[in-house]
Protein backbone atom coordinates (compact mmCIF):
# COMPACT_ATOMS: atom_id res chain seq x y z
CA UNK A 1 0.00 0.00 0.00
CA UNK A 2 0.87 3.46 -0.28
CA UNK A 3 2.39 5.42 2.75
CA UNK A 4 -1.02 8.06 1.87
CA UNK A 5 -3.28 5.09 3.11
CA UNK A 6 -1.67 5.69 6.87
CA UNK A 7 0.15 8.73 7.19
CA UNK A 8 -0.54 12.85 6.56
CA UNK A 9 2.14 14.99 5.48
CA UNK A 10 3.02 18.95 5.70
CA UNK A 11 6.12 20.33 4.49
CA UNK A 12 7.75 23.55 5.82
CA UNK A 13 10.43 25.43 4.32
CA UNK A 14 13.72 27.71 5.94
CA UNK A 15 15.98 28.37 3.50
CA UNK A 16 17.43 25.44 1.29
CA UNK A 17 15.94 23.19 3.85
CA UNK A 18 12.64 21.38 3.52
CA UNK A 19 11.07 19.65 6.24
CA UNK A 20 8.47 17.05 6.02
CA UNK A 21 6.17 15.68 8.60
CA UNK A 22 4.48 12.13 8.38
CA UNK A 23 1.95 11.55 11.20
CA UNK A 24 0.21 8.69 11.32
CA UNK A 25 -3.95 8.41 11.16
CA UNK A 26 -3.71 5.77 13.71
CA UNK A 27 -1.11 5.45 16.22
CA UNK A 28 -0.62 1.56 15.59
CA UNK A 29 1.10 2.39 12.29
CA UNK A 30 3.46 4.35 13.80
CA UNK A 31 5.95 1.43 14.55
CA UNK A 32 5.04 1.05 10.70
CA UNK A 33 6.48 4.37 9.79
CA UNK A 34 9.54 3.94 12.15
CA UNK A 35 10.44 0.47 10.27
CA UNK A 36 10.10 1.67 6.77
CA UNK A 37 10.10 5.12 6.62
CA UNK A 38 13.98 5.62 7.01
CA UNK A 39 15.68 8.89 5.89
CA UNK A 40 17.56 6.12 3.53
CA UNK A 41 14.10 5.52 1.96
CA UNK A 42 13.07 9.10 2.13
CA UNK A 43 16.79 10.22 0.44
CA UNK A 44 16.34 7.71 -2.51
CA UNK A 45 12.65 8.73 -3.02
CA UNK A 46 13.94 12.44 -3.35
CA UNK A 47 16.58 11.52 -6.05
CA UNK A 48 17.49 15.02 -7.74
CA UNK A 49 15.65 16.92 -5.58
CA UNK A 50 17.55 16.59 -2.12
CA UNK A 51 21.12 17.66 -2.88
CA UNK A 52 22.08 17.64 0.74
CA UNK A 53 21.29 15.35 3.93
CA UNK A 54 18.00 13.47 5.35
CA UNK A 55 17.78 13.29 8.99
CA UNK A 56 15.21 11.66 10.55
CA UNK A 57 13.60 13.23 14.25
CA UNK A 58 10.94 10.69 16.13
CA UNK A 59 7.78 12.29 18.08
CA UNK A 60 6.60 9.24 19.99
CA UNK A 61 4.01 11.42 21.43
CA UNK A 62 2.08 12.26 18.56
CA UNK A 63 3.10 8.90 16.13
CA UNK A 64 4.80 11.56 13.77
CA UNK A 65 8.27 11.23 12.15
CA UNK A 66 10.10 15.21 10.94
CA UNK A 67 12.42 14.72 7.84
CA UNK A 68 14.32 17.30 7.41
CA UNK A 69 16.07 17.68 3.83
CA UNK A 70 18.99 19.96 3.29
CA UNK A 71 20.30 21.91 -0.12
CA UNK A 72 16.77 20.64 -1.31
CA UNK A 73 15.21 23.87 -2.51
CA UNK A 74 17.31 25.13 -5.21
CA UNK A 75 19.72 27.01 -3.35
CA UNK A 76 16.62 28.64 -0.94
CA UNK A 77 13.18 29.40 -1.05
CA UNK A 78 14.13 33.34 -1.82
CA UNK A 79 16.18 32.55 -4.73
CA UNK A 80 15.61 29.43 -6.17
CA UNK A 81 14.63 28.81 -9.99
CA UNK A 82 11.93 26.45 -9.13
CA UNK A 83 8.27 27.13 -9.91
CA UNK A 84 7.29 25.42 -6.23
CA UNK A 85 10.11 27.14 -4.60
CA UNK A 86 8.82 26.59 -0.71
CA UNK A 87 8.87 23.02 -2.04
CA UNK A 88 5.27 22.77 -0.56
CA UNK A 89 4.28 20.08 -2.90
CA UNK A 90 7.07 17.75 -1.91
CA UNK A 91 4.76 16.65 0.79
CA UNK A 92 2.56 14.57 -1.28
CA UNK A 93 5.23 13.17 -3.37
CA UNK A 94 6.53 11.37 0.17
CA UNK A 95 3.18 9.86 0.93
CA UNK A 96 3.85 7.52 -2.51
CA UNK A 97 5.80 5.87 -0.93
CA UNK A 98 5.15 2.11 -0.86
CA UNK A 99 4.52 0.40 2.50
CA UNK A 100 4.19 -3.17 3.05
CA UNK A 101 1.87 -4.11 5.31
CA UNK A 102 1.69 -7.68 7.35
CA UNK A 103 -0.58 -9.12 9.18
CA UNK A 104 0.12 -8.03 12.50
CA UNK A 105 0.70 -4.26 11.56
CA UNK A 106 -2.53 -3.33 9.96
CA UNK B 1 -7.61 30.30 36.57
CA UNK B 2 -7.03 33.53 34.59
CA UNK B 3 -7.20 32.38 30.89
CA UNK B 4 -7.05 35.08 28.04
CA UNK B 5 -8.01 34.11 24.11
CA UNK B 6 -5.72 35.44 21.62
CA UNK B 7 -7.06 35.53 18.24
CA UNK B 8 -4.81 34.91 14.77
CA UNK B 9 -5.79 37.23 12.22
CA UNK B 10 -3.66 36.97 9.11
CA UNK B 11 -0.39 34.27 8.06
CA UNK B 12 0.76 36.09 5.87
CA UNK B 13 1.08 39.70 4.61
CA UNK B 14 -1.26 39.17 1.69
CA UNK B 15 -4.15 37.16 3.62
CA UNK B 16 -7.61 37.31 4.16
CA UNK B 17 -9.27 40.28 5.90
CA UNK B 18 -13.30 39.40 6.94
CA UNK B 19 -11.79 36.23 8.74
CA UNK B 20 -10.04 38.76 11.29
CA UNK B 21 -13.15 40.62 11.40
CA UNK B 22 -14.99 37.69 12.58
CA UNK B 23 -12.45 37.03 15.29
CA UNK B 24 -13.04 40.41 16.24
CA UNK B 25 -16.94 40.26 16.29
CA UNK B 26 -17.51 36.78 17.34
CA UNK B 27 -14.32 35.56 18.44
CA UNK B 28 -14.72 37.27 22.68
CA UNK B 29 -10.84 37.22 22.01
CA UNK B 30 -8.99 39.69 24.49
CA UNK B 31 -5.85 40.07 21.51
CA UNK B 32 -6.08 40.19 17.87
CA UNK B 33 -3.00 39.51 16.35
CA UNK B 34 -1.24 39.95 12.36
CA UNK B 35 1.65 37.68 11.43
CA UNK B 36 2.64 39.46 8.00
CA UNK B 37 5.90 39.62 8.10
CA UNK B 38 7.33 36.48 5.47
CA UNK B 39 11.42 35.98 5.17
CA UNK B 40 11.99 38.50 2.99
CA UNK B 41 9.40 41.05 3.27
CA UNK B 42 11.48 43.49 5.00
CA UNK B 43 14.39 43.38 2.82
CA UNK B 44 11.48 44.59 -0.26
CA UNK B 45 10.08 46.95 2.03
CA UNK B 46 13.32 48.44 2.97
CA UNK B 47 13.94 48.82 -1.05
CA UNK B 48 10.62 50.63 -1.32
CA UNK B 49 11.31 52.43 1.81
CA UNK B 50 14.74 53.85 0.11
CA UNK B 51 12.16 55.13 -2.58
CA UNK B 52 9.60 56.58 -0.46
CA UNK B 53 10.94 57.21 3.33
CA UNK B 54 7.28 57.51 4.15
CA UNK B 55 6.72 53.82 2.79
CA UNK B 56 8.20 50.51 4.14
CA UNK B 57 5.15 49.33 6.15
CA UNK B 58 2.84 46.30 5.25
CA UNK B 59 0.73 47.24 2.00
CA UNK B 60 -2.57 45.94 3.22
CA UNK B 61 -2.00 47.65 6.74
CA UNK B 62 -4.92 50.12 6.30
CA UNK B 63 -7.27 47.61 4.64
CA UNK B 64 -6.90 45.80 7.52
CA UNK B 65 -6.78 48.14 10.38
CA UNK B 66 -10.04 50.08 9.13
CA UNK B 67 -11.92 46.84 9.10
CA UNK B 68 -10.71 45.91 12.97
CA UNK B 69 -10.06 49.06 14.57
CA UNK B 70 -13.73 49.88 15.15
CA UNK B 71 -14.50 46.45 16.80
CA UNK B 72 -11.49 45.88 18.91
CA UNK B 73 -12.06 49.71 20.22
CA UNK B 74 -15.66 49.26 21.29
CA UNK B 75 -14.77 45.68 22.62
CA UNK B 76 -11.23 46.47 24.34
CA UNK B 77 -9.35 43.72 21.99
CA UNK B 78 -5.14 45.22 22.03
CA UNK B 79 -3.77 44.23 18.66
CA UNK B 80 -0.42 43.20 17.84
CA UNK B 81 1.06 43.24 14.55
CA UNK B 82 4.73 43.02 12.69
CA UNK B 83 2.70 45.08 10.06
CA UNK B 84 5.34 47.46 10.31
CA UNK B 85 7.87 45.80 8.76
CA UNK B 86 10.62 48.13 7.54
CA UNK B 87 9.41 51.17 9.29
CA UNK B 88 7.09 50.50 12.43
CA UNK B 89 7.08 53.90 12.94
CA UNK B 90 5.18 55.08 9.77
CA UNK B 91 2.62 52.29 10.31
CA UNK B 92 2.15 53.47 13.68
CA UNK B 93 1.52 57.04 12.51
CA UNK B 94 -0.93 55.91 9.94
CA UNK B 95 -2.81 53.76 12.59
CA UNK B 96 -3.15 56.76 14.27
CA UNK B 97 -4.34 58.92 11.52
CA UNK B 98 -6.40 56.00 10.71
CA UNK B 99 -8.06 55.82 14.15
CA UNK B 100 -8.64 59.60 14.38
CA UNK B 101 -10.89 59.27 11.26
CA UNK B 102 -12.47 56.59 12.10
CA UNK B 103 -13.44 58.70 15.68
CA UNK B 104 -11.31 56.57 17.61
CA UNK B 105 -8.99 59.14 18.75
CA UNK B 106 -8.13 57.68 22.04
CA UNK B 107 -6.43 54.82 21.24
CA UNK B 108 -2.68 54.18 21.95
CA UNK B 109 -0.65 53.32 18.95
CA UNK B 110 3.22 51.94 19.92
CA UNK B 111 5.80 51.04 17.81
CA UNK B 112 8.88 49.15 18.27
CA UNK B 113 12.12 49.93 16.77
CA UNK B 114 15.73 49.17 16.78
CA UNK B 115 15.33 45.60 15.24
CA UNK B 116 17.23 47.27 12.01
CA UNK B 117 20.78 46.72 12.98
CA UNK B 118 22.32 47.24 9.52
CA UNK B 119 24.85 49.58 10.90
CA UNK B 120 25.89 47.30 13.95
CA UNK B 121 26.30 44.13 11.16
CA UNK B 122 28.47 46.60 8.96
CA UNK B 123 30.89 47.47 11.83
CA UNK B 124 31.48 44.20 13.07
CA UNK B 125 31.25 42.38 10.25
CA UNK B 126 29.87 38.64 10.65
CA UNK B 127 29.68 35.30 9.46
CA UNK B 128 26.59 34.46 6.60
CA UNK B 129 25.24 30.96 7.69
CA UNK B 130 24.02 29.19 4.56
CA UNK B 131 27.05 30.26 2.96
CA UNK B 132 30.68 30.97 2.76
CA UNK B 133 30.90 34.81 3.33
CA UNK B 134 30.54 37.50 5.71
CA UNK B 135 28.02 40.88 5.49
CA UNK B 136 31.20 43.24 4.50
CA UNK B 137 31.54 41.00 1.66
CA UNK B 138 28.12 41.43 0.37
CA UNK B 139 29.65 44.93 -0.71
CA UNK B 140 26.94 47.55 -2.22
CA UNK B 141 24.44 44.10 -2.91
CA UNK B 142 23.98 44.73 0.86
CA UNK B 143 20.09 45.94 1.44
CA UNK B 144 19.07 45.32 5.43
CA UNK B 145 19.52 43.44 8.22
CA UNK B 146 16.76 43.28 10.84
CA UNK B 147 17.10 40.82 13.96
CA UNK B 148 14.49 38.59 15.10
CA UNK B 149 13.56 40.79 18.48
CA UNK B 150 11.86 39.05 21.39
CA UNK B 151 8.56 39.43 23.33
CA UNK B 152 10.37 41.78 26.09
CA UNK B 153 9.56 44.78 24.00
CA UNK B 154 6.17 44.21 22.64
CA UNK B 155 5.27 43.38 26.52
CA UNK B 156 6.70 46.70 27.90
CA UNK B 157 4.39 48.36 25.34
CA UNK B 158 1.36 46.25 26.18
CA UNK B 159 1.80 47.33 30.19
CA UNK B 160 2.56 50.97 29.14
CA UNK B 161 -1.25 50.68 27.86
CA UNK B 162 -1.09 50.37 23.90
CA UNK B 163 -4.21 49.16 22.73
CA UNK B 164 -1.88 48.36 19.48
CA UNK B 165 1.62 47.39 18.99
CA UNK B 166 3.19 47.64 15.55
CA UNK B 167 6.55 45.44 15.27
CA UNK B 168 8.98 45.24 12.63
CA UNK B 169 11.27 42.38 12.35
CA UNK B 170 10.50 40.01 15.59
CA UNK B 171 9.92 36.27 16.05
CA UNK B 172 6.72 34.89 14.69
CA UNK B 173 5.12 33.04 17.90
CA UNK B 174 6.68 36.25 20.20
CA UNK B 175 3.94 38.20 19.42
CA UNK B 176 1.46 35.51 20.54
CA UNK B 177 3.96 34.92 23.46
CA UNK B 178 4.25 39.08 24.57
CA UNK B 179 0.54 39.08 25.60
CA UNK B 180 0.94 35.81 27.69
CA UNK B 181 3.74 37.11 29.73
CA UNK B 182 2.25 40.28 29.93
CA UNK B 183 -1.36 39.39 31.25
CA UNK B 184 0.00 36.50 33.42
CA UNK B 185 3.15 38.41 34.57
CA UNK B 186 5.37 35.48 33.51
CA UNK B 187 9.17 35.61 34.33
CA UNK B 188 11.35 35.83 31.79
CA UNK B 189 13.55 32.85 32.90
CA UNK B 190 10.61 29.86 33.39
CA UNK B 191 12.05 28.27 30.40
CA UNK B 192 9.19 25.90 30.43
CA UNK B 193 6.32 28.29 30.70
CA UNK B 194 8.29 30.21 28.39
CA UNK B 195 8.33 26.94 26.29
CA UNK B 196 5.01 26.06 26.10
CA UNK B 197 3.78 29.59 25.17
CA UNK B 198 6.15 29.34 22.26
CA UNK B 199 4.39 25.78 21.20
CA UNK B 200 0.80 28.19 21.41
CA UNK B 201 2.53 30.95 19.72
CA UNK B 202 4.24 28.84 16.56
CA UNK B 203 0.83 26.86 16.08
CA UNK B 204 -1.34 30.16 16.15
CA UNK B 205 1.15 31.94 14.03
CA UNK B 206 0.21 30.91 10.68
CA UNK B 207 -3.40 30.99 10.88
CA UNK B 208 -5.90 28.86 8.47
CA UNK B 209 -2.63 26.61 8.55
CA UNK B 210 -4.48 25.14 11.96
CA UNK B 211 -7.71 25.65 11.50
CA UNK B 212 -7.55 22.93 7.69
CA UNK B 213 -5.67 25.42 5.18
CA UNK B 214 -3.25 23.63 3.74
CA UNK B 215 -4.48 20.55 5.23
CA UNK B 216 -7.35 19.54 2.68
CA UNK B 217 -6.80 16.25 0.66
CA UNK B 218 -10.26 14.62 -0.43
CA UNK B 219 -11.22 11.93 0.19
CA UNK B 220 -8.20 11.14 3.22
CA UNK B 221 -8.56 14.58 4.54
CA UNK B 222 -11.84 16.62 4.25
CA UNK B 223 -12.14 19.86 5.69
CA UNK B 224 -15.98 21.81 5.39
CA UNK B 225 -16.15 25.24 3.63
CA UNK B 226 -12.72 26.26 2.83
CA UNK B 227 -14.06 29.29 1.55
CA UNK B 228 -15.47 30.25 4.84
CA UNK B 229 -12.48 29.00 6.56
CA UNK B 230 -12.37 30.83 10.45
CA UNK B 231 -9.25 31.75 11.93
CA UNK B 232 -7.92 30.27 15.16
CA UNK B 233 -8.23 31.25 18.59
CA UNK B 234 -5.76 30.14 21.27
CA UNK B 235 -7.07 30.36 24.89
CA UNK B 236 -4.16 30.35 27.28
CA UNK B 237 -4.58 29.89 30.80
CA UNK B 238 -2.20 31.57 33.52
CA UNK B 239 -0.40 27.98 33.66
CA UNK B 240 0.23 27.99 30.12
CA UNK B 241 -2.33 25.03 28.91
CA UNK B 242 -3.46 25.54 25.91
CA UNK B 243 -6.64 25.21 23.91
CA UNK B 244 -6.97 25.88 20.33
CA UNK B 245 -10.18 26.56 18.81
CA UNK B 246 -12.14 28.39 16.73
CA UNK B 247 -15.07 31.08 15.55
CA UNK B 248 -18.70 28.62 16.04
CA UNK B 249 -19.79 28.52 12.76
CA UNK B 250 -17.02 29.41 10.71
CA UNK B 251 -15.56 27.52 8.37
CA UNK B 252 -12.80 24.75 8.57
CA UNK B 253 -11.89 22.59 11.10
CA UNK B 254 -9.31 22.24 14.31
CA UNK B 255 -8.50 18.69 15.14
CA UNK B 256 -5.70 16.95 16.52
CA UNK B 257 -4.12 15.84 13.06
CA UNK B 258 -4.53 19.82 11.82
CA UNK B 259 -2.45 20.81 15.52
CA UNK B 260 -0.33 18.01 14.68
CA UNK B 261 1.09 19.25 11.00
CA UNK B 262 1.03 22.78 12.11
CA UNK B 263 3.04 21.69 15.19
CA UNK B 264 5.99 20.47 12.96
CA UNK B 265 5.42 23.00 10.39
CA UNK B 266 8.84 24.56 9.33
CA UNK B 267 10.41 23.02 12.64
CA UNK B 268 14.00 20.99 12.18
CA UNK B 269 15.27 19.30 15.22
CA UNK B 270 11.99 19.67 17.35
CA UNK B 271 14.30 19.55 20.93
CA UNK B 272 15.38 22.74 19.95
CA UNK B 273 12.92 25.10 18.84
CA UNK B 274 15.50 28.49 18.50
CA UNK B 275 13.73 31.83 19.94
CA UNK B 276 14.86 35.13 20.84
CA UNK B 277 13.22 34.30 24.21
CA UNK B 278 13.64 30.65 25.17
CA UNK B 279 15.10 27.26 23.27
CA UNK B 280 11.70 25.70 23.09
CA UNK B 281 11.56 21.87 23.17
CA UNK B 282 8.26 20.08 20.76
CA UNK B 283 9.05 16.79 21.06
CA UNK B 284 7.20 16.04 24.46
CA UNK B 285 3.77 17.80 23.02
CA UNK B 286 0.64 15.88 23.29
CA UNK B 287 -2.50 16.88 21.59
CA UNK B 288 -5.92 15.89 22.49
CA UNK B 289 -9.63 16.58 20.87
CA UNK B 290 -11.52 17.44 23.93
CA UNK B 291 -14.78 18.55 22.01
CA UNK B 292 -15.36 19.44 18.52
CA UNK B 293 -13.09 21.94 17.12
CA UNK B 294 -11.24 22.47 20.73
CA UNK B 295 -8.23 20.82 21.05
CA UNK B 296 -5.56 20.67 23.93
CA UNK B 297 -2.10 20.90 23.55
CA UNK B 298 0.25 20.24 26.60
CA UNK B 299 3.85 19.12 27.09
CA UNK B 300 5.59 21.95 26.18
CA UNK B 301 9.14 22.69 27.89
CA UNK B 302 12.03 25.08 27.04
CA UNK B 303 15.69 25.72 27.89
CA UNK B 304 17.72 29.08 28.49
CA UNK B 305 17.85 31.14 26.00
CA UNK B 306 20.86 31.93 24.11
CA UNK B 307 22.95 34.45 23.61
CA UNK B 308 22.41 35.84 20.57
CA UNK B 309 19.67 36.83 17.98
CA UNK B 310 19.22 35.63 14.43
CA UNK B 311 19.67 38.49 12.05
CA UNK B 312 17.71 38.19 8.44
CA UNK B 313 20.16 39.89 5.59
CA UNK B 314 18.44 40.97 2.49
CA UNK B 315 20.37 41.32 -0.51
CA UNK B 316 20.45 41.24 -4.45
CA UNK B 317 21.65 37.71 -4.87
CA UNK B 318 21.11 37.88 -9.04
CA UNK B 319 18.58 38.47 -11.70
CA UNK B 320 16.31 35.46 -12.76
CA UNK B 321 14.43 35.73 -16.39
CA UNK B 322 12.09 33.47 -17.45
CA UNK B 323 10.03 32.46 -20.42
CA UNK B 324 6.68 30.16 -20.52
CA UNK B 325 4.62 28.89 -23.58
CA UNK B 326 1.97 25.85 -24.18
CA UNK B 327 1.20 23.35 -26.19
CA UNK B 328 -2.00 20.99 -25.98
CA UNK B 329 -3.56 18.11 -28.20
CA UNK B 330 -2.47 15.33 -29.74
CA UNK B 331 1.49 15.15 -29.28
CA UNK B 332 1.78 18.22 -27.11
CA UNK B 333 4.76 16.79 -25.32
CA UNK B 334 6.71 16.33 -27.84
CA UNK B 335 6.24 19.53 -29.08
CA UNK B 336 6.41 20.53 -25.40
CA UNK B 337 10.30 18.93 -25.62
CA UNK B 338 11.20 19.98 -28.96
CA UNK B 339 10.82 23.90 -27.86
CA UNK B 340 13.26 22.85 -25.00
CA UNK B 341 15.27 22.07 -26.93
CA UNK B 342 15.14 24.87 -29.16
CA UNK B 343 15.11 27.70 -26.33
CA UNK B 344 18.73 25.67 -24.88
CA UNK B 345 20.32 25.76 -28.15
CA UNK B 346 19.24 29.29 -28.57
CA UNK B 347 20.59 30.09 -25.40
CA UNK B 348 24.10 29.19 -26.84
CA UNK B 349 23.62 29.95 -30.16
CA UNK B 350 22.92 33.86 -29.23
CA UNK B 351 25.97 33.63 -25.91
CA UNK B 352 23.26 34.66 -22.96
CA UNK B 353 25.43 34.33 -20.03
CA UNK B 354 23.79 32.44 -17.12
CA UNK B 355 25.02 30.76 -13.68
CA UNK B 356 22.19 28.64 -13.75
CA UNK B 357 19.71 27.09 -15.85
CA UNK B 358 16.25 25.11 -15.32
CA UNK B 359 13.69 23.55 -18.43
CA UNK B 360 10.09 22.38 -17.13
CA UNK B 361 7.58 21.18 -18.70
CA UNK B 362 4.59 22.16 -16.31
CA UNK B 363 2.18 19.36 -16.12
CA UNK B 364 4.79 16.89 -16.38
CA UNK B 365 7.91 17.39 -14.59
CA UNK B 366 8.46 20.68 -13.27
CA UNK B 367 8.28 20.16 -9.81
CA UNK B 368 9.66 17.27 -8.68
CA UNK B 369 12.29 16.18 -12.02
CA UNK B 370 12.66 13.39 -13.46
CA UNK B 371 12.77 10.03 -11.26
CA UNK B 372 9.18 10.96 -9.46
CA UNK B 373 7.54 11.82 -12.70
CA UNK B 374 9.03 9.13 -14.87
CA UNK B 375 5.45 7.23 -14.17
CA UNK B 376 2.85 9.73 -15.56
CA UNK B 377 0.39 9.17 -18.22
CA UNK B 378 0.97 11.93 -21.23
CA UNK B 379 -0.87 14.73 -20.72
CA UNK B 380 -3.36 16.77 -22.57
CA UNK B 381 -1.89 19.85 -22.50
CA UNK B 382 1.82 20.95 -21.60
CA UNK B 383 3.70 24.32 -20.50
CA UNK B 384 7.19 25.14 -21.33
CA UNK B 385 9.02 26.79 -18.92
CA UNK B 386 12.42 27.88 -19.20
CA UNK B 387 14.28 29.63 -16.16
CA UNK B 388 17.79 31.19 -15.17
CA UNK B 389 19.83 32.69 -12.97
CA UNK B 390 21.96 35.62 -14.45
CA UNK B 391 24.11 38.53 -13.29
CA UNK B 392 22.23 41.26 -15.01
CA UNK B 393 19.17 42.35 -16.11
CA UNK B 394 20.00 42.56 -19.63
CA UNK B 395 20.77 38.85 -19.78
CA UNK B 396 17.58 37.67 -17.79
CA UNK B 397 15.33 39.16 -20.52
CA UNK B 398 17.13 38.14 -23.33
CA UNK B 399 15.78 34.09 -21.21
CA UNK B 400 12.22 35.12 -21.93
CA UNK B 401 12.69 36.36 -25.13
CA UNK B 402 13.88 33.09 -26.28
CA UNK B 403 10.53 31.74 -25.35
CA UNK B 404 8.50 34.33 -26.74
CA UNK B 405 10.23 33.83 -30.29
CA UNK B 406 9.06 29.80 -30.45
CA UNK B 407 5.47 31.77 -31.33
CA UNK B 408 6.82 32.35 -35.12
CA UNK B 409 10.12 29.90 -34.78
CA UNK B 410 9.68 26.92 -32.66
CA UNK B 411 7.09 23.79 -32.91
CA UNK B 412 3.26 24.21 -34.18
CA UNK B 413 0.52 25.35 -32.21
CA UNK B 414 2.61 27.08 -29.46
CA UNK B 415 0.34 29.62 -27.21
CA UNK B 416 -0.24 31.66 -24.58
CA UNK B 417 3.94 33.06 -24.37
CA UNK B 418 4.32 35.01 -21.34
CA UNK B 419 7.91 36.24 -20.32
CA UNK B 420 9.32 38.27 -17.15
CA UNK B 421 13.23 39.17 -15.84
CA UNK B 422 13.49 40.65 -12.38
CA UNK B 423 16.05 41.07 -9.48
CA UNK B 424 16.01 38.43 -6.96
CA UNK B 425 16.45 39.98 -3.11
CA UNK B 426 17.07 36.88 -1.34
CA UNK B 427 17.78 37.13 2.54
CA UNK B 428 20.59 35.31 4.45
CA UNK B 429 21.17 34.64 8.12
CA UNK B 430 23.85 35.81 11.01
CA UNK B 431 24.06 35.59 14.59
CA UNK B 432 24.20 38.87 16.26
CA UNK B 433 25.43 39.19 19.72
CA UNK B 434 22.17 39.89 21.76
CA UNK B 435 23.13 43.02 23.29
CA UNK B 436 24.06 44.92 19.80
CA UNK B 437 20.05 44.85 19.10
CA UNK B 438 18.57 47.80 21.41
CA UNK B 439 15.08 47.41 20.65
CA UNK B 440 13.26 50.92 21.94
CA UNK B 441 9.49 51.23 22.31
CA UNK B 442 7.43 55.06 20.84
CA UNK B 443 4.22 55.68 21.61
CA UNK B 444 2.86 57.73 18.80
CA UNK B 445 2.41 61.51 19.52
CA UNK B 446 5.00 61.73 22.40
Amino acid sequence: MRLREIAHSRTGDKGNTSNISVIAYDEKHYSLLLEQVTSERVRAHFTGVVEGEVVRYELPDIAALNFVMTQTLGGGVTRSLALDAHGKSLSSALLDLEIIASPDNT
Amino acid sequence: MRTIRIGSGAGYSGDRIEPALELAEKGEIDYLVFECLGERTVALAQQARMKNPDSGYDPLLEERMRAVLPVCAAKGIKIVTNMGAANPEGAAKRTAEIAKSLGLSSLKIAAIVGDDVLDACKERDFPIMEFDGTIRQLGNRLLSANAYLGAEPMVQALSGGADVVITGRASDPALFLAPMIQAFGWPMEDWNLLGQGTVAGHLLECAGQITGGYFADPPYKDIPDLARLGFPIGEVAEDGSLVVTKVAGSGGAVTARTCKEQLLYEVHDPTQYIQPDVVADFSQVKIEEIAADRVRVSGGRGAKRTGTLKVSVGYIDSYIGEGQISYAGPGALARGRLALEIVRERLKLTGVSTNELRFDLIGVDSLHGAQLSAGANEPYEVRVRVAGRTENLREAVRIGNEVETLYTNGPAAGGGAWKSARDVVAVASVLLPRELAKPQIRFVGE
